[in-house]
């Protein structure tokens, strides 16, 4: 197979840095929810508490998967839930189709699942004639502008809202120049309360799945996950196969975090708890593997598996802040983005943990500890490990490291001066050097610590 | 080897040593009022909270915050006489001009401003999420200081649906502007019982 | 006690003065201090680059250098966290300049005095990497070592910033390999400490001060950065 062709991350920023007003208000935006989480945070005295015992939680759970998953499905199917299991997106995708295809639906209201957008769901259905309409407001909007989401928790946040406004007045005939949020907002309402009255099917994510009861929670604020499931008579839920706490106990920790993290509420509007379908309806829950047991295979990265899609992460980091979500091209993009795709495509993806500057407030700030800059960090060990580097990034790696290895060898360099300047990959004495473009170079004294160090001491 | 055994086996191979759950504490929480404190975080996040004597108080009440010519719907029979008792075996489609739903709630979260809710209560599975406005009725002396008391009140309960559902219907999917009502109820309210 | 310096390439270059500073102070302080000149980097910059296993023989030259002394002190954060994670002989032995002022020496009184305005940039490395002060995002109690000690400096006014420790965006070769979002990185967290009043933007990590004083150049600002050795090693009488 044809290697895929790498993500430039650095020039996807570039371009999102050619307007710095836009950067400057997505910045501001997103470290808004930054505050916001601290703030709830700290109304949680035994918060730090929390996150550890979350942390040991999934440990536990990716420690035992293989049992808790026959659990869940096995309480899951004496609840009358119809349980799938799909290896990759093709699996995926074909199951649903024909869950679909047999009740003779070919319209779909779908809340939010970032699986499904990871499985390319809606292309695949509608090139078989289903019609599938994304429910959550956010997907809403990019789905009419034929977008894909910036952010796993707030997937319109790279759009300002006369923007939307626009995308309103072309798909929804909106009034020209209508950018005010509640009277969008209304307008959607309407709209999507018509979808939710007419669709046969609905699907949903899955944020928690316990195997104690073999139920699923789904969290929503706007409870569009809610209103398709119960005026359907088909509901499927896509999973995750890591998606599992082990009892209702655990719950209560997670539940405790998550919105916190996420968005600074106390809680989501709505955790709804499926266990048995209504009277006649049919639930389904399909169990997605892609690439998730190799993770789990991974004893430097299986941690991201604990991932509860909180986005924290992504918040407080300051690269994805000013970088934009479209700059990693990646459906889960930011720091956890970062540390999940070089696993399922690592041609496509071995940027994207060099687009960091390892600061690690990712990891301060993950609900379930995990370790995300280490991460960062090894995935740039394993990527050049696996021959991805350039060819002459690694000859002068190798120099320099047989340079730094022997003070003779330094010596032979050159002076140092000359040294420094040459290597500190930043310092090249050049206008061509990206460092020189918008900052000065430092200014050398006449006289180095080494200089001063022999005369004086 | 069917997609389900070689996903097991994938598992299987891959998962790493066995570590134990945590062991779960409960944290000691800051004593004071339960209900008022719930009341106070309802009402921080959008919603609602009024404090009445009994059920009697509440049919009075309802002119003052909805509109009471559109379709009050009710599932607890008490206050039949205030609103329309809902039948259970209509499609739940119907119960898409519902204006007010009144029910009853299991038990709040002071910590969160939620309540809990299972079909057993709710009837239909829909009717907290469909109706324009949605108002829970609950004892003041069911409140529960956190989630973790929470699922410790539910225990091993069976109930085929329950949710946890903390004020009105939200999004702020556009620049981060807080909108109440989006797909759910436009309000929450919560007669709270003493 | 000896203490064995050491100084990375880039501030041997470009910024003696801060190294003059750590060494003179540490003296003040009634410390022994020895500076072998062998090693010139900890290896950083190529395994931050993903080359790690390449730094072998770099370590070896650092570790065969220092390994005879109590401590090895250090005023670079970065560097030294580098040092603490990946050479273990060195564990529990290198210290970077502020937290061996307050941990080891538990300085609680400097003879200092710099009459200015002062704003700290917390440096990642030395703040999430080595603890030097409480991370904006723990939920736990606030301190800072950095903070504790500028406070023995006579008339010095510290100042606060809108946040309190956001990365300045140098991130090593993520200043070059990511030109544009290391500098807007850079450009808003100057700005941050312009706006709050400083005069001097101080620091543990002269690896972040020099991209900010990159920037605040070319903007021809005059605020200007030094490395926090230097203004503890600062007297009435100018620097010692």
């Amino acid at each position: 197979m044809e290697p895929s062709k790498t993500i430039d991350h650095a020039a996807l920023a570039a371009e999102f840095n050619k307007d710095p007003e836009r950067v400057d208000w997505h910045d501001a935006t997103l470290w808004t929810v930054r505050q916001r989480r601290d703030m709830r945070a700290h109304q949680v005295p035994e918060w730090e508490a929390l996150r550890e015992m979350a942390s040991q939680i999934k440990e536990n759970v990716l420690s035992n998967l293989h049992s808790y998953l026959q659990q869940f499905e096995q309480n899951a199917i004496a609840n009358g839930i119809t349980v799938h299991w799909a290896e990759g997106a093709e699996d995926h995708n074909q199951i649903i189709y024909g869950i679909l295809k047999a009740k003779g639906i070919n319209q779909m209201v779908k809340s939010k699942s970032m699986l499904t957008e990871e499985c390319g769901l809606n292309e695949f259905l509608g090139s078989k004639g289903i019609d599938v309409v994304d429910s959550d407001l956010g997907e809403r909007i990019i789905q009419l502008a034929h977008q894909r989401p910036t952010h796993i928790v707030l997937p319109a946040i790279h759009l300002r809202k006369e923007e939307i406004g626009e995308i309103f007045h072309e798909h929804l005939g909106t009034p020209k120049g209508l950018s005010d949020p509640q009277e969008l907002t209304e307008t959607a309402r309407q709209h999507l309360r018509e979808v939710f009255l007419t669709r046969r099917a609905a699907l949903t994510g899955v944020n928690f799945g316990i195997a104690e009861t073999g139920e699923f929670v789904v969290c929503t604020n706007e409870g569009n996950a809610d209103m398709g499931a119960h005026l359907s008579e088909v509901h499927i839920a896509s999973m995750g196969l890591e998606k599992l706490v082990p009892t209702r106990q655990h719950m209560g920790i997670f539940l405790r975090l998550l919105a916190r993290s996420a968005t600074g509420q106390p809680i989501t509007t709505y955790s709804s708890h499926f266990s048995v379908p209504r009277p006649g309806q049919e639930m389904h829950i399909v169990l997605v593997d892609k690439g998730r047991t190799r993770q789990l295979g991974r004893p430097d990265f299986r941690a991201s598996l604990k991932c509860i899609k909180c986005a924290a992460c992504m918040n407080t980091c300051p690269v994805y802040r000013r970088s934009g979500g479209y700059s990693y091209q990646a459906t889960i993009a930011g720091p956890i983005g970062s540390i999940l795709t070089p696993n399922l495509d690592m041609d496509k993806y071995k940027n994207l943990p060099f687009a960091s500057t390892l600061c690690g407030s990712c990891t301060n700030v993950c609900p379930v500890k995990i370790d995300i800059h280490q991460q960062l960090f090894k995935w740039r060990q394993e990527i050049i490990k696996e021959g991805k580097g350039s060819a002459q990034k690694t000859f002068s790696m190798k120099l320099m490291a047989s340079i730094l290895s022997s003070p003779g060898k330094y010596k032979l360099s050159g002076s140092a001066f000359k040294w420094v300047s040459k290597w500190m990959p930043f310092l090249v004495k050049n206008k061509m050097n990206p460092w020189y473009r918008q900052r000065d170079m430092p200014q050398a004294p006449a006289t180095s610590f080494k200089e001063w160090y022999k005369k004086n001491v | 080897m069917t997609t389900r055994e070689k996903i097991l086996k994938a598992v299987l191979e891959n998962q790493p040593a066995s570590t134990p759950p945590p062991e779960v504490f409960f944290f000691p929480q800051e004593t004071g009022n339960l209900s008022d404190k719930f009341a106070d975080t309802l009402i921080s996040i959008g919603g609602r909270a009024i404090v009445v004597q009994g059920l009697d108080a509440i049919g009075p009440l309802l002119p003052k915050y909805f509109d009471t010519t559109r379709r009050i719907a009710t599932n607890i029979p008490e206050l039949a006489g205030t609103a329309g008792l809902i039948s259970q075996d209509v499609d739940p489609h119907s119960f898409q001009d519902i204006e007010v739903m009144l029910m009853r709630a299991h038990f709040g979260i002071a910590e969160n401003g939620a309540v809990w809710i299972t079909e057993q209560l709710m009837g239909q599975r829909i009717l907290p999420f469909i109706p324009q406005h949605l108002a829970v009725v609950i004892s003041a002396s069911d409140i529960v200081p956190t989630m973790q008391q929470a699922y410790q009140r539910i225990g091993s309960a069976r109930y085929r649906f329950g949710s946890f559902i903390a004020g009105p219907s939200k999004t702020a999917d556009i620049e981060q502007a807080l909108v109440l009502g989006a797909h759910g109820p436009r309000t929450m309210t919560a007669f709270i019982v003493h | 006690m000896t203490v064995g310096l050491f100084i990375p390439c880039y501030i041997d270059q470009f910024y003696p003065q801060a190294a003059i500073a750590t060494l003179r102070l540490l003296q003040r302080l009634g410390v022994t201090v020895e500076y072998p000149q062998g090693p010139v980097c900890c290896g950083q910059p190529m395994a931050n680059s993903g080359y790690g296993h390449l730094t072998k023989g770099c370590d070896d030259l650092f570790t065969g250098s220092y390994s005879s002394y109590d401590y090895v002190v250090s005023p670079s954060g970065s560097c030294v966290l580098h040092i603490k994670e990946h050479m273990h002989p060195m564990h529990g032995k290198i210290y970077e300049l502020v937290e061996f002022l307050t941990d080891v020496l538990k300085v609680d009184q400097l003879d200092a005095r710099f009459p200015h305005k002062v704003s700290i940039h917390q440096s990642c490395h030395g703040l999430r990497g080595l603890y030097l002060s409480q991370m904006s995002e723990r939920m736990a109690p606030a301190f800072s070592k950095p903070e504790r000690l500028l406070k023995m400096v006579d008339g010095l006014e510290l100042i606060d910033l809108h946040r309190s420790d956001e990365c300045c965006g140098f991130g090593g070769t993520f200043c070059v390999s990511e030109e544009a979002v290391s500098v807007k990185m850079g450009k808003d967290r100057v700005k941050d400490h312009e706006t709050s009043g400083a005069e001097y933007i101080t620091s543990s990590d002269l690896s972040c001060l020099m991209h900010m004083e990159g920037l605040l150049k070319r903007s021809k600002s005059p605020v200007k950065v030094i490395h926090i050795a230097e203004i503890l090693n600062h007297t009435e009488h100018g620097a010692q």
